[in-house]
């Protein structure tokens, strides 16, 4: 399913997808990306962090000092200065390599939707095969605005032309996680 | 036609920016990579069926959905036409003090000319899709449903953004691309009103689906606190689960991709960013909807999912674009949503563009069957306001074998002045344009009925009535000849049925059904007589008339008589190779040894690879036969004739024709085949033009002495 998901979601543009064993390994990845790409506390160079389950396996005030541009309270202007947008996806889908987010929370979208690059947080255990698979394990009954993201924001509106990054991120780094298949997430 | 539509055609080829980019894109490739482990034909039949279902039920749908968003919180207007789709929005504008507006792609909002009408209370909408931006921008329509400016150059859209954002700008599109982004960016965060379309709306939850691979949409439904959605009724589907079928084929059939970068499911409100809750509308457009699901042959055309491949492999799209070929929805399904979204009357020039050729028939994800129910438009019309007086009586001609027959004898002496190695180059004055990009076949001194009674046949057990078509007949009798004597080795013996006339295609293609149905009248017993064993035609035009329009156009006309019979000719009716190649694998027909290899190039027909199907037994029999097969590219798309087509449509007809030629020369082969008299006329005569070294021959003359 992984090797599938990897293929496929490279594929789709502009995407890359890294996988580690623990999630402290995955976290010292993060800190590590926001550092290279200069997340610092000015307009366009802040990291924003919605609301995830991994949040609660690390010290936030520790990794915010370190990073005084990195902020977890999502608000849209926040969010509009973002270089970074962390998230923490529900499903991966291995026929496609998409995701799928619960967008009901306006602060997911925010974090995913406006920065220049979306780190996307996946449990690897997560991933399932395809869209009638997802059907059984998300309903719009419970949640209220679901959104699958396959790849970076492009288009092919000029010339047919691709460009990346239109309206969302140019960029879409998705981080798998092996031992983060617990928090939050029903099975 | 209009005089109108003459000149924006003219136009239209003068510019072929966005026949360009689709040739570069290799669109039949990219689709089959994406569609590479899915079963197309039972993901489409899926799609068909659910939506063909759903179109049975619109107003009950519409009902469910009502009432399972509005349990969710989603307040839902069904419009039943244009104005009160409008007047929804206005008034709720007015209410709610909305002065700005964000739009992610809504053809629904183009069909009822939203923006437009919102100007009036001064209420800006602004586009965010990039190709509706551009449109916007260049105050004009989109000519392509998916990618909405694909005939603009991106000097072009420069020009349009430098002036749009005061700044100069150079024509690189990935900057062109973050110009928008930054000058879109600030629009989201300033309007009041978001307003979408949907791709599915889902009954059974209530919730509608919005495609995007910018992320707009995201935006729209997310950053301004009211969002309306503009559905049209045909969107609707019964479960959630048949959105999955859908969003499988639609990104793959329109864009080559697996899944577009964003696929949003909105099933109710959700709180703001500031606490607040946002106020989701969703207007439930009827617009002649549910009227279109009551015609019996045109519920089909609400099964239409919006993918637009039938505009990436519609040769004549390809050509003209969007802005010539429809009107807000473009190509031949939008010839058929305008007919019912306007009116019969405003399709009735576009319905003429389409040459018949099926090629959007076979990628369709909804399965409809689009050239039939563009002819099923020019039926109505023609049946309303009748066919012009030259053209009606010209078919009228053709439909009386002996007077057509008679004319056509005529032309072979009156011809002469004009005729050179059995060309015409020249035609004087006012008929100059037919010769001007391909010579045209002269009338044969002697058709094939003359010279039939003097071959010599062998007795033979089996016996085969050939139906020869008038092209064959009377253009090309040699290869009428040819059939003759390798059927005789294969221990066949030829009949030809006299009374034979024409098969009627001309007719049915001009929606003329009535006269179509007098032609196969006419051919069905004379083709029965002395039992033959097969019937054989070599024109796949004919073809397609024996084996199938024959028996659906009597059925259709109830004049159901003869359709015990006309079955008998179909089942015993074989094009002239397909024959050939059963023959050949029966070890009835053997190749001579020691054969110089010959290369040649096969075109395939509109009518034999996708009216019957055969499209492997020609290119296997000749292969037998010692010809090397060098195919070209898009050995299937149609050369322009279309029969009366290049008559109708001549410079659209001569473009095609200059593609073809191109392709053909390409390949270098010795010879071009075609088992389609009409296909070798058109070919031929642009080969003959053109000065190529290229052959272009009848399947019989090339194989005619290479078997024992």
């Amino acid at each position: 399913m992984f090797e599938s998901f990897k293929a496929k979601a490279e594929a789709s543009g502009n995407t890359e997808v890294k996988r580690f064993a623990t999630t402290s390994e995955a976290l010292g990845f993060i800190e590590a990306f926001m550092a290279q790409e200069g997340v610092k506390d000015e307009a366009g160079s802040y990291a924003v962090w919605a609301q995830s389950p991994i949040l609660e396996a690390f010290d936030n005030e520790a990794m915010a000092q370190k990073f005084p541009g990195l902020h977890f309270d999502v608000t849209r202007e926040l969010a509009k200065g973002a270089k970074v947008g962390i998230t923490q996806l529900k499903w991966g889908l291995a026929e496609t390599g998409s995701m799928a987010q619960d967008s009901t929370d306006v602060t997911q979208r925010l974090a995913s939707a406006l920065a220049w690059i979306h780190v996307a947080i996946l449990p690897t255990s997560k991933i399932i095969a395809d869209i009638p698979a997802l059907m059984s394990k998300m309903h719009p009954k419970e949640d209220k605005y679901i959104t699958l993201i396959t790849g970076a924001s492009k288009t092919a509106d000029i010339e047919r032309v691709l460009a990346i990054g239109v309206h969302g991120p140019e960029r879409l780094v998705i981080v798998c996680v092996d031992d983060l298949a617990l928090e939050g997430v029903a099975s | 036609m209009k005089e109108g539509m003459s000149a924006s055609i003219h136009k239209a080829l003068e510019n072929q920016n966005l026949a360009g980019i689709l040739d570069r894109w290799n669109y039949p490739a990219t689709r089959a990579k994406a569609f590479e482990g899915v079963d197309f034909e039972a993901l489409r039949s899926k799609i068909a069926d659910i939506k063909g279902e759903a179109a049975g039920h619109l107003d009950e749908l519409a009902q469910t959905f009502k009432k399972n968003a509005e349990a969710n919180g989603i307040k839902v207007f069904i419009a039943k036409s244009p104005d009160e789709a409008r007047e929804y929005i206005a008034n709720l504008c007015n209410e709610k003090g909305v002065k700005k507006i964000v739009k992610s792609k809504s053809m629904a909002t183009e069909e009822i000319h939203l923006n437009h009408f919102l100007d009036q209370f001064d209420i800006q909408s602004d586009e965010t899709d990039l190709g509706e931006w551009i449109c916007q921008l260049a105050h004009q329509t989109p000519s392509h449903m998916v990618m909405p400016a694909l005939h603009l150059t991106k000097e072009e859209i420069s020009d349009l953004f430098a002036a749009e954002t005061k700044q100069p700008l150079d024509s690189d599109i990935q900057k062109l691309v973050k110009v928008a982004r930054k000058a879109i960016r600030e629009k989201f965060f300033e309007a009041d009103m978001g307003i979408s379309g949907a791709n599915i709306a889902i009954a059974e939850t209530g919730s509608i689906v919005i495609c995007t691979n910018e992320g707009n949409a995201r935006l729209v439904t997310t950053l301004p606190k009211i969002h309306v959605a503009l559905v049209g009724l045909e969107k609707l589907v019964p479960n959630y689960t048949d959105a999955a079928p859908i969003l499988a084929a639609l990104p793959r059939n329109a864009t080559s991709q697996l899944l577009t970068s964003y696929a949003s499911f909105i099933s109710a409100p959700t709180l703001n960013d500031d606490g607040t809750m946002k106020e989701v509308h969703i207007v439930l457009m009827d617009n002649n909807r549910t009227a279109m699901a009551k015609d019996p042959k045109f519920k089909e055309a609400l099964q239409c999912i919006r993918c637009a491949a039938c505009l990436n492999v519609c040769p004549v799209y390809r050509l003209v674009t969007g802005h010539v070929f429809g009107d807000i929805y473009t190509g031949g399904i939008g010839t058929i949503l305008t007919a019912w979204f306007n009116e019969l009357k405003s399709a009735e020039d576009i319905q003429a563009l389409c040459i018949g050729c099926d090629k959007c028939k076979e990628i369709c994800a909804a399965k409809i069957d689009i050239p039939g129910l563009i002819l099923e438009i020019r039926r109505r019309a023609a049946a309303k306001e009748g066919l012009p007086f030259i053209y009606k009586s010209a078919l009228q001609v053709i439909n009386n074998r002996k007077v057509f027959h008679t004319m056509l004898r005529a032309a072979s002496v009156v011809q002469k002045p004009f005729v050179k190695e059995g060309f015409i180059r020249h035609l004087p004055m006012f008929l100059s344009g037919l010769s001007e990009y391909r010579s045209l076949p002269s009338v044969a001194p002697s058709p094939f009925r003359d010279i039939f009674p003097t071959i010599k046949q062998p007795k033979c057990e089996q016996k085969a009535a050939f139906y020869a078509g008038c092209a064959l007949d009377f253009v090309y009798p040699d290869a009428g000849v040819a059939i003759v004597k390798i059927l005789n080795k294969a221990g066949i013996e030829v009949l030809f049925p006299e009374a034979q006339s024409c098969c009627g295609i001309p007719h049915w293609g001009s929606g003329s059904f009535d006269m179509a149905a007098d032609a196969a009248e006419r051919n069905i017993l004379p083709l029965l007589e002395g039992n033959p064993d097969y019937v054989v035609v070599s024109c796949a035009s004919c073809t397609t008339a024996l084996k199938k329009e024959w028996i659906k156009i009597l059925k259709e006309q109830h004049r159901e008589v003869l359709i015990p019979q006309a079955k008998k000719v179909a089942e015993k009716t074989y094009m002239f190779t397909e024959l050939v190649d059963k023959l050949i694998k029966e070890k009835r027909l053997t190749p001579k040894e020691g054969m110089e290899l010959h290369t040649l190039t096969y075109h395939d027909s509109c009518h034999a690879k996708r009216h019957v199907g055969v499209f492997k037994e020609p290119r296997e029999a000749l292969s037998a036969a010692g010809y090397d097969i060098k195919e070209m590219n898009e050995c299937d798309t149609c050369c322009g004739m279309g029969g009366s087509y290049t008559l109708k449509q001549p410079e659209i007809s001569m473009k095609m024709l200059k593609r073809k030629l191109e392709n053909i020369e390409a390949t270098g082969a010795e010879f071009v085949t075609a088992e389609c008299p009409g296909c070798l006329i058109q070919i031929r005569g642009g080969l003959d033009k053109s000065g190529s070294k290229i052959k272009a021959i009848h399947p019989a003359e090339l194989m005619v002495d290479k078997f024992k």
